[in-house]
C-alpha cells in the first residue's frame, strides 16, 4: 500500500490561502478607501474619515438607485421562483415529450451571455413597440434568475421521497393540500436561498440591465453613470453598505436554510 | 356477506396540473427569450443603411466580420483571452476545490462561504477595485517601491491586456471553485481507497479514478467562465487598453452609440456559435446538468 500523500495537502494548503488572498484585496481595498480622507485613491492614505458614508446615505440619485433596484429586484425574484418551481415540478414529475430540449431551453439564460440576453430583449422590446423602463428591465432580470431558481429547486424535488406525498393522496388529501403540507415544506430551503441568489444577482445586474433601461436608473447603473469619471470615496462608501447588507442576507439564507434542513 | 374492498391506487397527479407546471415557465421563456433571440438572429441578416434596418436578406454583416481585420482580430483575441482566462481559473480553482472537501474539516462550510461572498458584492466595483490595485499609484506600486523592488511607480500594470486577464480571472473565479467543489463532494472516498489498497499510484489514481470523476464539473465551471468572457464589456472598458476591447464592446457599441443594429446582432450571433462550438464539444460529458 501506498503511504498517503502528504505532498498535495502542503502544495495546496499553500495556494489555497494566496487565492483567498487574491479573492478578498480587491473588496479591501474598497473597504479601506471608503474611510480615506482624499479624494484621490492611491496610497499613502492620509487621515481616516466617515465623511463619505454620511454623503452616501443622502445622496438623492443613489437613493432613487437603491429604491428603483429594490423594486427590480424583488419583483423579477419573485416571478423567477415562481417560474422556477413550476419548471422544476413539471421536470421532476412528469414524463414528457420534449423533456430533454425542455430542459436545456430553461438553462440557455444563464449558460450564454448576458449580453445577448440584452440586445435579444432590446430587439424585441423594439420590435413591439413597448417602451424601455423597470419593466422591462424586470422582465429581463427574471428571464436569467428563473433558470437559478430551477435548477436549485429541480435538485432538491430529485432527493424528496414521492411516497410522502402518494400516503397524502391515499389519505385523502387534494392536490393543493399534499403540496402545501408535504413537498413545500421539503423544498422551502432550497426555495429560499436560489430566491435570494436571483434577488442578488438583479440587484448587481449592469450588463443586461443597460440594454433594457430608459430613464430609470437602478444602483449599478448610477455607480456605472459615475465610475466614468472616476472612483469617488462615496462610491466606496456606496459598496462597502451594499457589500455589508450582501454578507446579512448570505447568513440570512445560510442559517433559514441549516434550521430548515434539520 | 362478504365485503370488498377495492383500493385505487390513484395517480397523484393529473395531466391538467402538469399543464399548470410546463405552460407558465414555457410560454415565458417561448415570448421573452426564443422570440428575441430569432428576432436577433434575423437582423443578423438583414441590411443597414443610415441607421435603418432594412428586411432584405444579405450575409454582407458577417462579410464584414471575417474581411474587416479590425472586428476579426477582435473575435481571436476574445477567444484567447476567453481560453487563457478559463485555464488560470482552473488551475487557482482546482487545488482550493480539492483542499475544502479534503482537509479544510470543520471549516469547509464556512470557507464555501466566503468564496460565494464576493458574488453578492458589486461586480462593477470589484472590476473598479484592480484600476486602484494596478493603477500609477496604485496599491502594487506603492508595494513595489516600499519594498525597494521599482525606484518609480510603473504604468506596465494597468490598461493593457494583462490587467484585462487578471481582473477577468478575479470576477469570475468563484464559478470555477463552486461547481468543482461540489463535485469533489460527490466522489466517492471508497474508490479512493480500493485503488490505493489495489497498489495504484496516488497520480494514477488521481488520472484514473478522480479527474473522470469530477470533469463534469469542471467542465461545468469552463463553460460558465468561457460564455461571461465571451460576452463581457464592461471590464475591457474600465482595465481594459483602448486597442484591448473584446467581442462584447462592440456589440454594445453597435447596439448603442453606432446603431448598427445588424452588424451587431452578427456579431452577438459569432458569440453564440462559438458557445455553441464549445457546448457541442463538452455536452457529451454531462457537463450540463451540473451548471
Amino acid at each position: 500500500m501506498n503511504p498517503p500523500l502528504r505532498l498535495p495537502k502542503f502544495i495546496f494548503g499553500t495556494i489555497t490561502p494566496i487565492v483567498y488572498l487574491f479573492m478578498y484585496l480587491p473588496i479591501l481595498t474598497i473597504a479601506i478607501f471608503s474611510f480615506s480622507q482624499g479624494r484621490v485613491l492611491s496610497l499613502p492614505i492620509h487621515g481616516w474619515t466617515l465623511d463619505w458614508y454620511a454623503k452616501a446615505l443622502q445622496d438623492e440619485q443613489l437613493q432613487i438607485g437603491l429604491f428603483n433596484s429594490l423594486k427590480v429586484a424583488i419583483a423579477s425574484c419573485t416571478i423567477a421562483a415562481t417560474l422556477g418551481t413550476l419548471a422544476a415540478l413539471a421536470i421532476q414529475r412528469y414524463q414528457f415529450f420534449g423533456k430533454n430540449f425542455f430542459r436545456a431551453a430553461v438553462i440557455l439564460p444563464i449558460v450564454l451571455p448576458g449580453i445577448v440576453t440584452g440586445v435579444a430583449m432590446l430587439s424585441f422590446f423594439s420590435a413591439i413597440d413597448l417602451p424601455l423602463g423597470l419593466m422591462t428591465v424586470i422582465i429581463g432580470h427574471a428571464t436569467f434568475g428563473f433558470p437559478v431558481v430551477f435548477n436549485t429547486v429541480a435538485a432538491r424535488i430529485a432527493r424528496l421521497p414521492r411516497s410522502l406525498e402518494e400516503a397524502a393522496a391515499d389519505l385523502g388529501s387534494p392536490p393543493w393540500e399534499a403540496f402545501w403540507k408535504v413537498v413545500f415544506p421539503g423544498l422551502r430551503s432550497a426555495l429560499i436561498s436560489a430566491t435570494l441568489l436571483a434577488f442578488t444577482l438583479s440587484f448587481d445586474e449592469i450588463v443586461v440591465t443597460i440594454f433594457l433601461t430608459g430613464q430609470d436608473n437602478t444602483l449599478p447603473m448610477e455607480i456605472w453613470a459615475r465610475l466614468r469619471f472616476g472612483m469617488t470615496p462615496e462610491i466606496n462608501a456606496t459598496v462597502t453598505l451594499i457589500l455589508l447588507f450582501s454578507v446579512g442576507l448570505v447568513l440570512l439564507s445560510q442559517w433559514l436554510g441549516a434550521r430548515s434542513d434539520r | 356477506m362478504d365485503v370488498t374492498i377495492t383500493v385505487q391506487s390513484k395517480p397523484v397527479t393529473k395531466p391538467a396540473d402538469f399543464w399548470v407546471n410546463f405552460l407558465p415557465p414555457c410560454l415565458w421563456m417561448l415570448g421573452f427569450y426564443f422570440i428575441p433571440l430569432a428576432i436577433l438572429l434575423s437582423y443578423a441578416f438583414m441590411q443597414h443603411q443610415y441607421v435603418e434596418v432594412i428586411p432584405r436578406f444579405t450575409w454582407e454583416n458577417f462579410i464584414q466580420i471575417v474581411t474587416n481585420s479590425g472586428y476579426r482580430n477582435t473575435v481571436i483575441r476574445t477567444l484567447y483571452i476567453a481560453i487563457a482566462v478559463t485555464i488560470i481559473d482552473t488551475l487557482l480553482a482546482f487545488p482550493v476545490a480539492y483542499f475544502l472537501t479534503k482537509y479544510a474539516g470543520k471549516y469547509k462550510r464556512l470557507l464555501t462561504i466566503l468564496i460565494l461572498l464576493p458574488l453578492w458584492s458589486s461586480y462593477l466595483v470589484r472590476v473598479f477595485a484592480w484600476r486602484i490595485i494596478l493603477g500609477y499609484n496604485g496599491v502594487l506600486n506603492s508595494l513595489l517601491i516600499s519594498l525597494g523592488i521599482l525606484s518609480q511607480p510603473s504604468s506596465l500594470f494597468l490598461y493593457n491586456q494583462f490587467s484585462m486577464v487578471v481582473t477577468l480571472c478575479y470576477v469570475w473565479l468563484p464559478f470555477t471553485i463552486l461547481p468543482l467543489v461540489t463535485a469533489f463532494e460527490r466522489l466517492p472516498s471508497n474508490l479512493l481507497e480500493a485503488s490505493a489498497d489495489l497498489g495504484g499510484h496516488p497520480l494514477y489514481t488521481f488520472r484514473r479514478v478522480t479527474f473522470p470523476l469530477v470533469l463534469p464539473g469542471f467542465l461545468a465551471g469552463s463553460l460558465s467562465v468561457f460564455s461571461l468572457t465571451m460576452g463581457d464589456y464592461i471590464t475591457p472598458s474600465l482595465v481594459g487598453g483602448a486597442g484591448d476591447i473584446l467581442i462584447g464592446n462592440i456589440v454594445a457599441n453597435q447596439f448603442g452609440v453606432a446603431d448598427n443594429w445588424p452588424l451587431g446582432s452578427a456579431l452577438a450571433m459569432v458569440v453564440l456559435l462559438l458557445i455553441f462550438g464549445l457546448i457541442a464539444i463538452i455536452s457529451r460529458k454531462g457537463a450540463l446538468e451540473n451548471l
